[in-house]
């Protein structure tokens, strides 16, 4: 690896490659997000966006290509799949909270079992993440007796009792209603301000705008386009033009 | 016989296999007609008659079934009837089979979709018509992999009245091993003939089941 | 036709009826626990990507769901006595009831991890858990909550199924009947009086199990779902 002075991203892509069978979905993707940053992927739907968000945490296995996450190699297939994870804090669109435990049970489970916390300091841990995202009252809660919203916020307060270094979100809001949407994404802008570098596929045009701090824009597996949240008012090539004008800009 | 396992011993199992198959075929059907009546009793508008039929039901169900076989044997004897193993045998399957049979069709027919029902009252069908014409094809389809399954359990089930003295597959192999004396390889050779009879419905259910695309678990069987 | 039934000439040996019946529950209560173990590892066995594994599993439990349980007893019973162990009756029952009920156990575990969504195991895998924290919190867990049911009748039906082992004169209720009404000459009498004692065997045991369901699934107890 290069030594360099210029401070190292935190997570990086170089021309990753990567096919379901014949169906090439990822086609030379790069990008990289340093530390604090908030990356914001969006793009029509198929065009590769969540399979190079698994990539990052090795959901998917990439057929050529480079990925670092942390200062680890990605791509290699003799990465310390654990460590990762545990630099690595994923949310996905369907919550996939544990239903048989309660919210402060999801929340302490991986800190106690991966890194041996201790059940007290684990459940002062749970109390805290758990203000972070507003839900104090619903420790004892099981996640049937949440809603959406509440759900998704519980998801991610279970990401963060990990103390990740970057935290990845795949359309954590499309199965909501766009009034649960909001206290979701609140959640997520209090992180980006707290100095949280975050990864995010999302279909909130208005959103990636004001809190992202560059757009990678993908089409048919490639990065189309990059730049600052400025490319969504002033897109340069027709697909992303196309893209924002149809209607997926909200504000 | 005696001696070596021969010719004759495998026909005198073949023999066997036949009433195994013989017995198995009264009990499903005096089961199916019996627990035909009892499913319709679990669903009936009177009181009295669900309940009666339900405690038929966990009677049996509680009961097992070398038990019933011993009440049927003794039973039939203690009310003076000249009792033939067939006979006590014959009876005391129906009764342990129609229990689990009536429960089996009492699931289909309840899991008839509730508009089936309501667009065959809004018909003014009576309620034997609403039965015969729209509910009971229904839940025939239903029916069929948990009941082409329970054969299965029939015919293992079938092998406890060797033990009130019906000679079936499994009583003819412990009259084979009383002259070979190698109950080992007289043993495996009737587990394999159960086998061979019930493996082929097994798959059969099996294959309805995903058929059916319901991917349920079976009703608990031993 | 006149039945004499004389009910006090038999109930006259309860101390052995009520023996019989506290065998049975301890035949039954090996055997499950022995049969649940080896079921959810043949389950296990089916997933796993060793063919060769699957594959012994798979004809573990087709071998035994198409086979009568009574043979099966026999093969045991003769088959440890071949390789030279010499083993009590009620032993060999325990261990004839274990390979059935395994079998048994071994297709509802694997409805039962057929039903956890791929999803649960991202998350736990994105959380850094171990694959066997996952196996056993994710996956075994949830599975067993989710046919816990079908798992309760299974085990009461092994505990009726378990009278069949009176023929290898193993010690239990129905090997007690059989002695009894041997002596008494009462045969109908004795044998409804052990029917109703295995109908009340089957009520202790699905009592049993509904109060274990709820100190192993407190969500059930605090949601009120059913069982
Ligand atoms: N495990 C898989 N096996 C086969 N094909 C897959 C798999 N995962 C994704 N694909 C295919 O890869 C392509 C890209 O999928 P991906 O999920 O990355 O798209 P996306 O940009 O996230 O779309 P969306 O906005 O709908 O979520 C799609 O055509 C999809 O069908
Ligand atoms: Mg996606």
């Amino acid at each position: 690896m290069q030594q360099t002075a210029s401070p190292t991203p935190i997570v990086s892509l170089r021309d990753v490659q990567k096919s379901f069978g014949s169906l090439k979905v990822l086609d030379g993707v790069s990008f990289a997000v340093e530390r604090g940053e908030v990356l914001a992927i969006i793009g029509r739907s198929g065009s590769g966006k969540s399979t190079a968000l698994r990539c990052i945490d090795r959901f998917e296995k990439v057929d050529g290509g480079e990925i670092i996450v942390c200062g680890r190699r990605v791509d290699l297939p003799d990465i310390d799949l654990r460590a990762l994870r545990q630099d690595v804090g994923i949310v996905f669109q369907s919550y996939n909270l544990f239903p048989h435990l309660t919210i402060e049970q999801n929340i302490t489970l991986a800190p106690c079992s991966v890194k041996r916390m201790g059940l007290s300091e684990a459940k002062a841990l749970a109390r805290k993440v758990l203000a972070q995202v507003g839900l104090e009252e619903k420790v004892h809660a099981y996640p049937e007796q949440l809603s959406g919203g509440q759900q998704q916020r519980a998801a991610i307060a279970r990401s963060l009792a990990m103390q990740p270094k970057v935290m990845l979100f795949d359309e954590v809001t499309s199965a909501l209603d766009p009034e649960l949407t909001g206290e979701v994404l609140k959640v997520i802008e209090q992180l980006a301000a707290d100095g949280m570098t975050m990864v995010m596929v999302t279909h909130e045009m208005g959103f990636a705008r004001s809190i992202a701090d560059r757009i990678v824009f993908m089409h048919r597996g490639k990065v189309h386009e990059t730049g600052p949240a400025s490319i969504l008012t002033a897109p340069t090539t027709p697909e992303l033009v196309q893209f924002v004008g149809t209607g997926n800009l909200k504000s | 016989m005696g001696g070596h396992l021969n010719i004759n011993h495998l026909l005198f199992l073949g023999h066997g296999a036949l009433w195994t198959i013989g017995l198995s075929l009264i009990a499903l059907v005096g089961g199916a007609a019996v627990g035909f009546v009892i499913a319709l009793a679990r669903i009936s508008p009177l009181k009295s008659v669900r309940l009666l039929s339900a405690a038929y039901v966990q009677i049996v169900q509680g009961t097992p079934l070398l038990v019933i076989l011993f009440l049927g044997y003794f039973g039939l004897a203690a009310i003076g009837l000249q009792t033939s193993p067939l006979v006590a045998a014959g009876a005391s399957l129906t009764i342990y089979v129609a229990a689990y049979l009536g429960e089996i069709w009492r699931g289909s027919i309840q899991s008839v979709p509730k508009p089936q029902w309501e667009a065959a009252e809004g018909l003014a069908l009576s309620r034997t018509q609403r039965m015969m014409k729209v509910i009971l094809p229904q839940a025939v389809r239903i029916a069929t992999p948990p009941t082409v399954g329970f054969m299965v359990q029939i015919i293992k089930n079938t092998s406890l009245a060797s033990v009130v003295g019906f000679v079936e597959l499994m009583r003819s192999g412990q009259i084979v091993n009383n002259s070979l004396f190698e109950p080992f390889v007289v043993y495996a050779i009737i587990a394999a003939v159960y086998f061979a009879m019930c493996y082929p419905l097994s798959l059969f259910s099996q294959k309805l089941e995903r058929r059916m695309g319901r991917g349920s678990v079976n009703p608990a069987l031993a | 036709m006149s039945i004499e039934l004389d009910f006090p000439a038999v109930l006259e040996r309860w101390p052995n009826f009520v023996g019989g019946a506290i065998l049975t529950l301890e035949l039954a209560f090996f055997a499950t626990v022995s049969g649940a173990l080896l079921g959810t590892l043949a389950a296990v066995g089916r997933g796993t990507h060793s063919r060769l594994i699957a594959r012994i599993c798979k004809v573990y439990v087709e071998a035994i769901r198409n086979t009568p349980l009574l043979v099966q007893i026999f093969l045991v019973y003769f088959g440890l006595a071949s390789i030279g162990l010499k083993l009590s009756a009620f032993t060999v029952a325990v261990v004839a009831l274990t390979i059935n009920v395994g079998a048994y156990t071994a297709e509802i575990m694997r409805a039962g991890f057929e039903a956890i969504p791929r999803g649960q195991i991202e998350a736990a895998e994105g959380l850094a858990l171990t694959r066997f924290q996952i196996y056993w919190h994710i996956i075994l867990l949830p599975a067993v909550e989710k046919v816990y049911p079908a798992l309760t009748s299974q085990f009461v039906l092994l505990m009726l199924a378990s009278s069949v082992c009176s023929q290898i004169s193993a010690e239990e209720l129905t090997a007690v009947a059989n002695y009894i009404q041997s002596d008494t000459y009462r045969a109908f009498e004795t044998y409804i009086i052990v029917a109703v004692l295995y109908i009340l065997l089957s009520l202790v045991m699905r009592a049993g199990f509904w109060g274990l369901g709820l100190v192993l699934f407190p969500r059930r107890r605090q949601l009120g779902t059913p069982l």
